[in-house]
């Protein structure tokens, strides 16, 4: 029975190896109450986009979750950027956005305003670098009140090959080929970094060593890369509970967007 | 000593005071219910273990053994849930032997929830129990805090209301076996779909004065879909620098081997296999 007193002084107090944090008196009459009001919630859900040579693909899961509870089964994350009308007609730039839903949808509206002002004003299709960069300083004019987003961007570029931007809350952006983002990002992205981007894989022929080299991302194709995003959809279903419902998946390439959905596990 | 060592309360206390978070336990944030009918009881649960939003088990067994004819289904934290049910299993196998009689519900329900009481609610077992004793067949819920239940239908976990709602609209009076096991069934699959904490199959017990029945994956509607793709890599893929072969002889040195036969191989195999995806 000596562990139990071994760390109480003779005052009866516990002594402790380390300086004690000096905390306020919790039952003080008049200690102040502090009101707070939350503004953001979690929809959970996730999110993943790769670019090939002629091609984007832009993924995303429908499940809208609040803590334990699903909201709906069908809610996208994925929006068409652009284009004519409200149908979008005509698009080639696909906005995805996972986390607080409601800035989700505000961001894309903002997003959408712009893209079709700058065709109203100049006469032709924004690009996806200057429709990318918008988005960063979108994001930015937000900095002390963000919009709660992990925000992928995808499209065509000038030179016809597929493009990818991601973005952290505050307008962060980086082209990529690759990006995962939301609840199951933690579980995607070391499936595509090596899947995608080879990573920890060496040429097999090649001798041990340290000269051993590294094998070299190709160009994906498409129907491989379909079946890529499949692949790490079902599996972060079966690990993450706020991922489920069903996968939506839009394809860009020159022509315009493809827009595919298929099931996914329920529970 | 018996019981709990609380050699680490105080400076856990202070790691908290200073902000260290407490470790995650595995909750099984659950769906379990519970039906009497006509001739028994039967219990039912899912089968998903979580730790936060991370499924850890896809198919634990939330249905525990107290006695052959009284079974128990638990929610909260895992490791509660199984202990706790262990230690009245076995108190109650000694109570058993020293009265010279069979083992009745009440008993247990009340072991369980003198000892949960004591613990203020710090032990997070949340159990449905049910069996059939010389008394009849019953069914109780017993809460973390020591409160108990005893009703003809109950639900409990996180699912709880997603399941009570299927008892709510479809339980009736004196039902069938077939009849409870499909009703319990249905509470657990509304828990399955419908509460992010449940998931994967369904499981559950039936029990009689005469024999218990345990149907481990009585529905398995989430079985997962063949992967797209061959993820198999080329011998040679991983790099490594240095190579150094251990002959068998020489690891017995190190550690003791014990041959174990392939399933298949003709030998009588040893131990349960591990469950693995395809």
């Amino acid at each position: 029975m000596a562990a139990f007193t071994s760390y109480v002084s003779s005052a009866g107090q516990p002594s402790y190896s380390f300086p004690q944090q000096q905390s306020a008196p919790s039952h003080a009459s008049r200690a102040p109450i502090q009101h707070s009001f939350y503004p953001y919630t979690d929809n959970g859900g996730s999110t993943l986009g790769i670019s090939g040579d002629n091609f984007t693909i832009i993924a995303g899961d429908t499940r809208s979750t609040s803590g334990y509870n699903i909201n709906t089964r069908y809610e996208p994350k994925l929006f068409r950027i652009g284009g004519e009308g409200s149908e979008h007609k005509g698009s080639k730039i696909v906005l995805s956005v996972v986390g607080f839903a409601a800035d989700g949808h505000a961001l894309k509206e903002r997003l959408d305003t712009v893209v079709k002002m700058y065709r109203y004003q100049h006469g032709k299709e924004m690009s996806v670098n200057a429709c990318a960069q918008r988005l960063s300083h979108i994001l930015y004019n937000k900095r002390f009140f963000p919009y709660y987003v992990q925000a992928i961007l995808g499209g065509v570029d000038e030179e016809g090959r597929g493009a990818l931007y991601s973005y952290d809350p505050v307008g962060s952006y980086e082209r990529e080929f690759c990006r995962a983002a939301g609840a199951g990002a933690s579980l995607i992205m070391p499936f595509l970094d090596n899947q995608v981007n080879l990573k920890n894989q060496y040429e097999p022929a090649a001798p041990q060593g340290l000269e051993k080299p590294q094998l070299v991302p190709q160009p994906l194709q498409r129907a491989a890369t379909e079946e890529l995003v499949r692949d790490a959809f079902t599996s972060a279903v079966e690990r993450h509970i706020e991922v489920g419902d069903g996968l939506q998946m839009m394809i860009i390439t020159k022509d315009g967007i493809e827009e595919v959905f298929s099931p996914l596990k329920m529970d | 000593m018996p019981g709990f060592d609380f050699s680490n309360h105080n400076r856990n206390l202070a790691l908290h005071a200073k902000g260290v978070p407490l470790p995650k336990a595995t909750s099984t944030g659950t769906t379990i219910v519970g039906c009497l009918y006509d001739g028994g009881v039967v219990i039912a649960a899912d089968t998903r273990a979580t730790s936060g939003p991370i499924v850890a088990d896809k198919n634990c067994e939330k249905l525990h053994y107290i006695s052959p004819q009284i079974w128990c289904a638990g929610a909260g934290t895992a490791a509660d849930t199984e202990f706790t049910t262990a230690l009245i299993s076995s108190n109650l196998e000694l109570h058993a032997l020293s009265t010279g009689r069979k083992p009745r519900v009440v008993t247990v329900m009340t072991m369980l929830k003198q000892h949960l009481f004591r613990y203020q609610g710090h032990i997070g077992a949340y159990l449905v129990v049910a069996g059939c004793d010389p008394t009849g067949a019953h069914l109780f819920t017993v809460h973390a805090h020591g409160s108990t239940d005893k009703l003809p239908y109950v639900t409990m976990g996180s699912g709880s209301l997603a399941a009570m709602s299927v008892f709510e609209t479809q339980w009736k009076r004196d039902m069938t076996r077939e009849a409870a096991v499909a009703l319990c069934a249905d509470a657990i699959q509304a828990g399955i779909f419908n509460d992010l904490g449940s998931g994967s199959n369904v499981d559950v017990c039936v029990i009689t004065p005469e024999k218990t029945q345990l149907m481990r994956n009585f529905i398995t509607p989430n079985v997962r879909e063949k992967k797209k793709r061959d993820y198999k890599f080329q011998r040679g893929t991983t790099a490594w620098l240095d190579e150094r072969v251990v002959k068998r002889e020489e690891i017995r040195k190190y550690v003791s081997v014990e041959e174990v036969p392939v399933e298949g191989s003709g030998a009588p195999v040893v131990g349960e296999r591990m469950e693995v995806d395809q």
